[in-house]
């Protein structure tokens, strides 16, 4: 018979000497955690909830709200944390559901690749977006392009 | 029957409770608010990686974020944003409850008490938000 490990028995122990990367990691999800809880639902309210909602969202719609650095810096705040957040959540699933080796190491590195591309693509659009891009239709831009 | 001949040589009165022992989750409210987490977790990771490739396509064209992002208008689209609010609002909740029963021993003790604050808080997020969002969906 084989005695049955007690929950959450590391497969190592934490380094004594040293940073304690899953210590962190559990406190990175419970502290992103709540600020995503702000930044998210806050998120939904303003694109689903006011005005025409979903129905209201194009060009013109992203346009208007990156005009401001404030929406800037909630959508760059979101997608850092959301995706760091989300991505060391497959790192535990990957984690419980395989075993060590050349598979799981293949997913941290497919987990790890996804979000580092998404993480640098979401911040280089939010930053060098155009919002009166030349050459595109007036109708399809936000209203203040027709005024510069 | 068999059961009950057995059944009369231990003689209990009504059969025990079916409970796994030496465990504080299994099989009740805390597992499935543990496995609603994950796949809730899973669900809302994938979406994110798609919501991250159709929001870059502003720096494409106005022509094809607004085709890409119309296809999100669709009455299916419409209810699968039901789904996916759903899922966010049961994790973001349950990540609460998660928090607290980690640092509070009043909640720890009554982990089982929270899920179904978790219930109940859930539903009332959701009826202020599903009404609201299918008229958005259906009716322009």
């Amino acid at each position: 018979m084989t005695a049955i490990e007690a929950p959450r028995t590391p497969v190592r122990p934490a380094p004594k000497r040293g940073i304690n990367w899953e210590k962190w990691g559990w406190i990175y999800m419970r502290a992103s955690g709540v600020v995503l809880i702000v930044l998210i639902f806050t998120h939904l309210f303003v694109n689903l909830m006011v005005g025409d909602g979903v129905k209201a969202i194009d060009f013109g719609f992203v346009g208007g709200k990156w005009a401001h650095p404030f929406w800037q810096w909630w959508d760059v705040a979101m997608l850092w944390l959301a995706l760091i957040h989300g991505a060391n959540g497959m790192r535990t699933l990957v984690n419980d559901y395989t075993n060590p080796g050349l598979v799981q190491k293949a997913l941290k590195g497919a987990l790890f690749i996804a979000t580092a591309a998404l993480i640098v693509l979401g911040t280089l659009v939010v930053f060098t977006f155009d919002p009166c891009p030349a050459g595109s239709p007036a109708d399809l831009l936000p209203s203040f392009c027709s005024a510069v | 029957m068999p059961e009950n001949s057995a059944g009369t040589l231990t003689a209990p009165t009504k059969p025990a409770k079916q409970r796994p022992g030496g465990t504080l989750y299994r099989g009740r409210e805390g597992m499935w608010s543990w496995v609603l987490h994950r796949i809730t977790g899973v669900a809302i990771f994938f979406f994110l990686l798609v919501h991250v490739l159709d929001t870059a396509l502003v720096r494409v064209s106005p022509e094809a974020y607004n085709a890409v992002i119309g296809t999100y208008q669709t009455p299916i689209m419409g209810l699968g944003e039901v789904a996916l609010v759903g899922a966010i609002v049961f994790h973001a909740f349950n990540g609460l409850r998660v928090i607290l029963v980690d640092f509070w021993s009043w909640a720890t003790r009554h982990q089982r008490f929270l899920f179904y604050v978790v219930v109940v808080l859930w539903v009332v997020t959701m009826l202020a938000f599903v009404p609201r969002h299918l008229i958005n969906v259906f009716s322009h």
